[in-house]
């Protein structure tokens, strides 16, 4: 095995932060790395956590985590910002709600930006999951950036969901009835220091009303991260989802769709960055220009072709 | 091979002054860096271990409470201490003259000053990155 996937399993900080540096730069140098790590992963427990702006994600991971690290459990903490389309820098403050978690060893926290991914994550999220869970990490929570409707990914990667919203939200709880809304496994209505809590709360209950013969209803949790409310509920519904899971086979399922995700996102990567090499693309092309303009073959075809050759 | 810099920008001690930090941190976010941004009152044991977790390239500190003899110095021993002296430490603040040679033998590189036109620093910190 390679020094650095041996110093990753053994849980060296500075070693997971290297790798994870590599996969996100798509270094060559990481794909070595991750096919050594991968025997050694899948015994992390895997949460995401999503919601709109502003819903007090980070500061809910910050006590979830300090409920786990009770446990003694060691947490990975992943937050992703978004990356600034006009410039591709990003500002990556998750952090500032987390401080208390900087010098604990059983804790590793990584802030990421989207780096032009859509779906609330970044792509390299996978890969980052890989290591964390292969370096020792038992829990690893998963902070989406602030989402609107429709960024569910998250939903490919964690094993149980935390949709959290906040009172006030009134009507637009309608508005979000889809996307966002189809996608928890538990619903957290966080801030419930704040006035209006009920009204969310039976906001989301009818809306659960109206799905027809589950299995299992998803449960609402109300916390308070600023006075550290019902975080000991949230992480005892974590665990009874997690039990579901796991009786009811769905477990398996859902880790098979993070696999099947995954995949598909190394191919789409690596055919994007064939496509999008130019220099190479254009070699490619240049040899049926020639062809093209003598009329001995057609665009079309000449298309297949070059696919074909990629595809091959 | 997208490579980013990425940088931490660091409020160590008690001050409570951070405008100037978060100026800095949005000009290098424009101008295409990942910026961390750890948020007041760090120790310097809290910085340097974001700094290893985050696996940035350079740690930016901002102080105007005068105690930068003592935490800047902090941070760079620990860093040195970590092995990590292939991150480029850099300064801002309310920082006078005459601590500039003694901050830089300790291993900050450069040290700004009130009124640093921000691309100024940018531009240091594009040209002096160590990796």
């Amino acid at each position: 095995m390679t020094e650095l996937a041996t110093r990753v399993i053994a849980g060296d900080p500075r070693s997971i932060a290297r790798l994870i540096t590599l996969v996100e730069n798509d270094s060559p140098e990481a794909l070595e790395e991750m096919k050594q790590i991968h025997p050694h992963t899948g015994h992390a427990q895997i949460i995401g956590v999503t919601g709109v702006m502003g819903s007090g994600k980070s500061s809910l991971i910050f006590q979830l985590a300090l409920a786990y690290r009770i446990l003694g459990k060691k947490v990975g903490i992943i937050a992703i910002d978004p990356t600034s389309p006009f410039s591709g820098g990003a500002l990556l403050g998750d952090r500032i709600r987390m401080t208390d978690l900087a010098i604990d060893s059983g804790v590793f926290i990584r802030s990421m930006g989207t780096r032009g991914m859509m779906g609330g994550l970044t792509s390299a999220l996978y890969d980052v999951v890989e290591i964390l869970d292969a370096a020792g990490m038992n829990v690893i929570l998963i902070e989406t950036v602030g989402v609107g409707q429709d960024e569910v990914d998250i939903i490919k990667i964690a094993d149980t969901t935390l949709v959290v919203l906040v009172p006030g939200l009134g009507d637009s709880v309608q508005t979000i009835k889809a996307g966002l809304m189809e996608i928890a496994d538990i619903f957290v209505v966080n801030k419930a220091d704040k006035p209006g809590v009920e009204q969310t709360v039976a906001e989301i209950e009818s809306m659960l009303d109206l799905v027809s013969a589950p299995d299992r209803r998803t449960p609402i949790v109300t916390t308070s991260a600023k006075e550290k409310k019902g975080i000991q509920e949230l992480t005892s519904k974590i665990a009874e989802h997690q039990k579901y899971l796991k009786n009811s086979n769905a477990f398996e399922t859902r880790r098979r769709q993070r696999y099947e995700a995954e995949l598909i996102e190394i191919i789409r990567k690596r055919l994007m960055d064939f496509i999008f090499d130019e220099k190479k693309l254009k070699k490619t092309v240049d040899c049926c220009i020639d062809q093209i303009s003598k009329k001995e073959l057609d665009p079309y075809s000449a298309a297949d072709q070059i696919l074909g050759k990629i595809l091959k | 091979m997208i490579k980013k810099i990425r940088v931490l920008v660091a409020k160590p001690g008690l001050d409570g002054h951070d405008r100037g930090a978060k100026i800095v941190a949005r000009a290098l976010r424009d101008s295409g860096m990942e910026v961390v941004y750890t948020g007041l009152h760090q120790t310097a044991a809290q910085i340097v271990n974001t700094a290893m977790q985050e696996d940035v390239d350079v740690v930016g500190l901002s102080l105007l409470s005068g105690a930068h003899m003592t935490l800047f110095i902090d941070v760079a021993k620990l860093l040195k201490e970590k092995q990590m002296d292939d991150v480029l430490i850099v300064g801002g603040g309310i920082i006078p003259q005459e601590d500039v040679p003694a901050l830089k033998k300790a291993g900050i590189a450069a040290v700004f000053g009130p009124g640093t036109p921000v691309e100024d620093i940018v531009s240091y910190i594009k040209k002096n990155v160590k990796r």
